[in-house]
């Protein structure tokens, strides 16, 4: 394996030198560029959970450290008249499924979720882009959650499903049980106390702190438990992984 | 008879410039992205900059055309070989004091006056170390910099960057004053490396490239 690695990364070198483009992108798309590339994404998280630990905390700030107001992108709100209806009404008929590899599927209205016990935390968030805001959410952990469905042994990731609608494909996003039963990932229905805005998500938006702002899924209407993703759309974990081959890990 | 280059110095080497080529042009690439620049902990409005980075035409972006999430992929497979050579580079020169011997340059040669007088040499063309000294004292400092704080910065205010490995150390990113600090510092400190990047080309072309590149190559006369 750290042989074909190596090969493969004087290949890379060779077609860099050889400053090709046709080449160079002949090299990413090729079976040993990704595999060289997968490599480097699974070492960068090994690395980070033994360095930090698996449920170590991203950074918590104080009220003052918010930034004037949050950025919103990607998609900026579910183009349907459902939910622009739901919208106007806050959300009194939006419901959240917990289903896929649990014992009891589960349905939840936003007050059902409020009802539930609150962690309120304000967090940086990043984005692939580069740029951070930082904001307050508040919401049920997903473990929580999680407990009540009885998630069933095979299950190794949980996917999450939106409502959005971004260049005629549906948004998902998926984490493994270690960041899906982390402290700080909550199912956020508020931002910096108020009803999360519509570019930002609402009613629901996941928070998955120590990764990037495309793992945070927005407009959530339901969270699934699977064994894999392979069988899911394109089969990479994620709408980005899947449209653009962005990392499946967004640690980094 | 020992050659000018050790063979560790000559792999490092080259091992370091083709990652960091790897790395530049994929950075270039990701700075595309989001050309803006903040201080701080947040930063997201063009309006709160401190400055506004030009778009990387597409021949010095690595690949050649716009591609974050690719440009993501080489840049954090070559951080992975950048950063394991620079601390493998580190373990050797301290353990065959290549560092103590030619790098570190003694308090005497700090001296203004000193200094000065190589300048002028320099300027003049005279490139050649005093005392049979493998490197002039300016050529120490410089390499002294970029191995013991200008490399290691960009391996530090990457890892910085990175929300997965921040739990292991937020207080690194408290000291370089937030996360878009660092990210701030991660872009100046590579421009500051590729400035050494074509004064150390300049050098070399300006005193007997063929043989300077062969020794970095085959190793060299002492």
């Amino acid at each position: 394996m750290t042989r074909i690695a190596r090969r493969s990364l004087l290949a890379g070198m060779a077609a860099l030198g050889t400053a090709g483009c046709s080449k160079i992108d002949g090299f990413a798309a090729s079976e040993s560029g990704k595999g060289l590339f997968d490599l480097a994404e699974d070492w960068h998280l090994s690395a980070h959970r033994t360095l930090a630990g698996r449920q170590a905390l991203a950074p918590e700030y104080g009220p003052e450290d918010r930034s004037p107001s949050f950025k919103g992108n990607g998609s900026l709100t579910v183009d349907s008249p459902i939910y622009k209806e739901q919208l106007a009404k806050g959300f009194p008929d939006w419901r959240i499924s917990v289903r896929g590899l649990v014992e009891n599927e589960l349905r939840l209205s936003i007050a059902e979720l409020k009802a539930l016990p609150q962690r309120t935390q304000i967090t940086r968030h990043d984005c692939v882009e580069g740029w951070s805001a930082i904001g307050e959410w508040t919401g049920p952990q997903l473990s929580n959650l999680l407990d009540t469905a009885k998630v069933k042994p095979e299950a190794n990731f949980i996917v999450f499903w939106c409502a959005d609608v971004l260049y005629g494909r549906q948004y998902y996003e998926s984490v493994d049980m270690v960041d899906a039963y982390h402290p700080q990932t909550i199912i956020a229905h508020s931002l910096n106390g108020e009803p999360i805005p519509e570019k930002n998500g609402a009613p629901l938006r996941m928070r998955i702190e120590r990764q990037l702002g495309y793992k945070h899924a927005k407009y959530l209407t339901a969270i699934e438990a699977v064994a894999s993703f392979d069988d899911i759309k394109g089969g990479k974990g994620g709408f980005w992984e899947d449209i653009g081959n962005y990392q499946w890990y967004a640690g980094i | 008879m020992k050659p000018r280059h050790a063979l560790s110095t000559r792999v490092w080497h080259w091992i370091n410039a083709a990652a960091l080529v790897v790395l530049f042009m994929s950075g270039l690439g990701i700075s595309n992205a989001h050309r803006y620049l903040y201080w701080g902990d947040y930063g997201f409005d063009p309006a709160d900059a401190w400055t506004a980075v030009m778009r990387f035409p597409n021949w010095a972006t690595l690949p050649q055309r716009y591609n974050l999430a690719e440009a993501r992929d080489w840049h954090s497979a070559g951080a992975w070989v950048f950063a394991l050579a620079l601390l493998g580079m580190w373990i050797v020169m301290l353990v065959n004091r290549h560092f103590a011997r030619d790098i570190a340059a003694p308090v005497s040669a700090w001296a203004p006056s000193h200094l000065w007088a190589e300048a002028k040499a320099h300027l003049k063309g005279h490139f050649e170390a005093e005392d049979g000294a493998k490197y002039n004292t300016l050529q120490k400092i410089t390499y002294g910099v970029v191995l013991g704080i200008m490399l290691p910065l960009m391996v530090f205010t990457g890892l910085a960057i990175s929300p997965g490995f921040e739990p292991a150390a937020p207080w690194f990113i408290d000291l370089l004053g937030g996360r878009q600090s660092a990210r701030s510092l991660h872009f100046i400190t590579a421009f500051a490396l590729f400035a050494f990047f074509v004064v150390h080309i300049v050098m070399v072309l300006l005193s007997n490239p063929l043989k300077q590149m062969w020794a970095m190559i085959a190793g060299g006369k002492e």
